[in-house]
């Protein structure tokens, strides 16, 4: 796509990039080339000189049992996060887009934790779930259901999960919604003249008209899952306990920033980097082909 | 589907129940955070927890925003706002004017620039953490509001949104005003501009929440509390052990930092809606 | 008001030829139309005059001046576009003042000008609303009004009338006219519709393929084309071709292979006295004419203009078909006219 007209200048041009650029080079370009250049070298024990070690940086992170736990955690993690925000979401726009036009007063009730930061989130849940005074977990101590996050692994896991997929409801529900809206009326409307019923037009008609933008969504909230959700873990859990919700990017800080192993954080940014690439890769093919819808 | 096929009795009244309960588990934690934050910590502390707001509402938003644990929170929302306002207004700025140097001149390298802020939604901050601290380290803005926000100012989505807007403003409107003598910095200040504006509302919107929610890169610049961001801030209220922390004040601050990103979307949520679409396109 | 003169111009995107030297000299106060089908390189033409597009090579002169390599507004000229390109963000007012704020005058100055024009065009009663509340017509008369304002020494109007309905077509086309006329500006006019062109124009250019088929005024060109192409193009229904190579017919021009006629020119006669025979397969009935529709044996169809007065033949018959001989076009078998100093005497 391009115009047809445009202006002609020598110079303005490139002074109305200048900004853009020289942002993404020194803040995007530069640390992105040196996190790759010190993912192949290494410091010597007492961190006075690095030298070249290659791939060795890889070899032993991809050894690292932690590491190679971190990656399942984030893909539990990022599995649940996703089903349970897209289907809780996808549900509540359904019944909204049932309700028509009066749905507008529920969607801001339904809306407003997009504007939660992801640190808040956990805050808000964490307190529901302390396990002196959380309101929750004194109610399941009241079943003889013991809650502590702090010593139990699995129920660490269980509530980042939830305080992360809460947020991400309100995104995928506008877009739902969005999506359901767009749906042509009369085709819902033959169906039911075919006598198909609302849980059978669902499955039939509606859900399938509404994969692109649940594709859509799914790239998204992989996205969130993977790199948003820092706030959440880092407020809620610390990564533990023994590094039990502590996803990719939570390690590339811990290891960076907490245990300072630069040549181990590196080699773990540049795996990072080749994730999020697959991912906008996939982002935008998709992209490509919903415009031709 | 409004208006639709059996839309009567208890298909809808159900509807409405469903809609209720899921409404419910999404207000719960907000509602149970209100609470808190208007009682005492004995309170709290002593099962059951109280179902209605306390008396003790002025007493702990005050003691939140004008003493804090280590800053006074009315200090660290305060560089909130500042944040948040010059990662948006930075990166509207510049998004807008580097889209109309790609859509609107033709020079070399053109392509080159636009690949070059395409490869940055590759990059997030989460990615280069450590490197980018170092470099920002190096530059000595550290604790610094340009330390804060420079960084964060470039923007992909942002040069995309603009660029797209801009190839559906027709092309006889730039003639127009060459024929009667724009030039291009007139072109972009009288004409593309004004046409922008609700576009540039929306993004303000998104971009302001986005800006206000910061968490990682304050928290890793901001070594000093009287920078701290209020989100990155209240994790420095929270217990770490068994120690007894002040929870109504917390979640008075929780609440303080949820009020301006919350008001903007409640505020203006058609614009919000509007943003959010648009930017994902 | 000033003189334009074309000398060899072209225009090349690439490899693509879009007008292949062209040479067009129009006087002071003339309103000139160019007319042709879409992608004729009409268009392009008057953008390269106003500026808008550059020029590949040759020249163009406005008032005495090589305009080449100027910016559109240091060519003294004022363009309406197709779509109007009416600044939506602004009032009507606004839209007219912009350029004379551009150009440094003064806000008396401006009031005055604009008042001048709006009372001119009718338009005082609009100058507060925003383009988005006003009709079609309106919309096209601010566009106007936008160009009157700076007193260009030249007007340049692009498709103006083509976004609006029929019946306001035929009024604002003399309203064009008249104002054109009052102000003794020279004005051209781009247009595909070639009843806008015979009825606008002081002389008309036909273009086609990037090249000027004719130049002249429009009876001239009516009655006199110059290719087969101005002949097909100008006059609705169009005029009609026969093969000479299927018809017997003397006397011809050497070289001729084709004779044009118009329908209003063709007459019935009997079977096999004409030019060609052929059976009649439809009837337009228009009120004050009947187009009658014929179609001969190999294929070729004819179209004859009758009075409604006249009773034509019936459905399905077959009838013989001629012409007065000063009626009959030739050309050869590029297309070009052949004059009728080129024909042999008849015999």
């Amino acid at each position: 796509m391009e115009k047809r007209v445009f202006f002609r200048n020598k110079w303005l041009p490139y002074l109305l990039v200048a900004p853009q650029i020289a942002v993404t080079l020194v803040f995007f370009f530069w640390p992105a080339g040196e996190a790759v250049y010190q993912s192949v070298f290494m410091p010597d024990p007492f961190g006075l000189k690095t030298r070249y070690v290659g791939l060795a940086n890889f070899q032993f992170l991809f050894t690292d049992p932690y590491y190679r736990n971190s990656f399942a955690t984030t893909a539990l993690f990022s599995s649940l996060v996703t089903t349970i925000s897209m289907s809780v979401a996808l549900w509540l726009a359904v019944l909204a887009d049932r309700v028509g036009k009066k749905a507008g007063r529920y969607t801001t009730l339904l809306i407003w934790p997009y504007a939660v930061a992801p640190a808040i989130a956990g805050v808000l849940w964490m307190f529901l779930f302390m396990p002196s005074i959380g309101v929750l977990a004194r109610a399941l101590g009241h079943f003889g259901y013991t809650w502590n996050h702090a010593l139990n692994g699995g129920q660490a896991m269980f509530l980042v999960v939830i305080a992360s997929a809460w947020k991400q409801i309100s995104y995928n529900f506008l877009f739902f919604l969005a999506g359901l809206q767009s749906i042509p009326r009369s085709l819902i409307e033959a169906a039911a003249i075919d006598g198909a019923s609302f849980t059978r037009r669902f499955w039939t008609i509606v859900f399938p008209l509404l994969s692109p933008t649940t594709f859509f969504l799914l790239v998204v909230n992989v996205v969130y899952a993977f790199f948003e959700t820092f706030g959440v873990i880092h407020t809620i859990t610390g990564g533990g306990p023994q590094q039990s919700t502590s996803i990719l990017v939570y390690k590339v800080f811990s290891d960076g920033f907490v245990s300072q192993d630069l040549g181990s954080s590196a080699a773990q940014s540049v795996v990072l980097l080749l994730l999020v690439s697959g991912l906008t890769i996939i982002q935008f093919r998709f992209i490509e082909r919903r415009v031709q819808y | 589907m409004t208006g639709m096929v059996e839309k009567k009795g208890w298909g809808l009244w159900l509807t409405h129940v469903g809609l209720l309960a899921g409404i419910i588990i999404i207000c719960y934690p907000l509602y149970i955070a209100l609470i808190a934050s208007t009682v005492t910590q004995a309170d709290l502390v002593t099962p059951p927890m109280p179902l209605l707001p306390g008396g003790h509402f002025l007493e702990n938003y005050r003691a939140a925003l004008f003493s804090g644990m280590s800053t006074p929170v009315w200090k660290m929302m305060a560089n909130s706002l500042v944040m948040a306002l010059g990662i948006t207004i930075g990166k509207i700025s510049i998004s807008l004017i580097s889209a109309y140097a790609i859509v609107y001149f033709r020079f070399p390298l053109r392509s080159f620039f636009f690949w070059l802020i395409f490869l940055t939604l590759m990059l997030p901050v989460e990615v280069r953490i450590v490197p980018t601290y170092e470099v920002v380290a190096g530059m000595h803005l550290l604790n610094s509001y340009s330390g804060l926000i420079l960084p964060l100012v470039a923007s992909a989505t942002a040069t995309f949104l603009f660029r797209q807007l801009f190839m559906t403003i027709p092309d006889e409107l730039v003639e127009a005003a060459r024929v009667d003598g724009a030039g291009p910095i007139r072109f972009f200040f009288d004409i593309l501009l004004p046409l922008s504006r609700t576009n540039i509302a929306a993004l303000f919107v998104i971009l302001f929440i986005y800006g206000w929610n910061q968490y990682l890169w304050p928290l890793l610049i901001t070594t000093d509390p009287v920078m701290n961001t209020i989100v990155m801030g209240i994790k420095q209220m929270l217990p770490s052990g068994d120690q007894t922390v002040e929870w109504p004040v917390i979640m008075a601050t929780a609440i303080l930092a949820m009020v301006p990103p919350v008001a903007v979307v409640i505020g203006m949520r058609n614009l919000f809606v509007k943003g959010l679409i648009e930017s994902e396109k | 008001m000033a003189r334009v003169s074309l000398t060899a111009v072209k225009k090349s995107y690439g490899k693509t030829v879009v007008i292949d030297d062209l040479t067009l000299a129009i006087e002071d106060g003339e309103l000139i139309v160019i007319v042709g089908p879409s992608g004729c390189g009409k268009s392009t033409l008057l953008r390269m005059i106003a500026g808008l597009e550059t020029i590949t090579a040759g020249t163009v002169v406005i008032a005495d001046r090589v305009v080449n390599n100027l910016e559109p507004r240091e060519r003294d000229i004022a363009m309406v576009f197709q779509n109007y390109a009416l600044y939506p963000h602004m009032t009507v007012f606004a839209n007219m003042a912009y350029s004379l704020k551009i150009a440094g005058l003064d806000k008396g100055e401006i009031a005055k000008r604009i008042e001048t024009t709006a009372r001119l065009l009718e338009l005082e009663s609009f100058l507060k609303r925003k383009p988005r509340q006003l009709s079609g017509g309106q919309r096209q008369r601010v566009a106007m009004g936008r160009a009157i304002v700076r007193n260009p020494a030249v007007f340049l109007f692009d498709e103006p009338l083509s976004n609006l309905d029929a019946r306001l077509r035929v009024q604002m086309r003399m309203e064009i006219k008249t104002l054109q006329r009052k102000l003794g500006a020279t004005l051209l006019y781009v247009t595909h519709d070639q009843v806008e062109a015979m009825t606008l124009a002081d002389r008309m250019v036909v273009m086609n393929n990037g090249i000027v088929e004719q130049v002249g005024t429009p009876l001239e060109v009516y009655h006199n084309p110059a290719t087969t192409f101005v002949a097909g193009f100008i006059g609705s229904p169009p005029m009609n071709f026969l093969d000479l190579n299927n018809h017997n017919i003397v006397p011809v021009p050497v070289k001729a292979s084709l004779v044009g006629i118009r329908p209003e020119h063709l007459r019935f006669c009997p079977l096999g006295t004409g030019l060609c025979d052929a059976e009649v397969a439809f009837f337009e009935e228009l009120g004050a004419e009947t187009l009658v529709h014929l179609r001969s044996q190999n294929g070729e169809k004819y179209i004859l203009r009758l009075e409604s007065a006249t009773t034509p033949p019936a459905l399905a018959t077959s009838v013989g078909l001629t012409a007065a001989d000063k009626y009959r076009f030739f050309f050869d078998n590029n297309g070009k006219r052949l004059k009728s100093e080129d024909a042999p005497p008849s015999p």
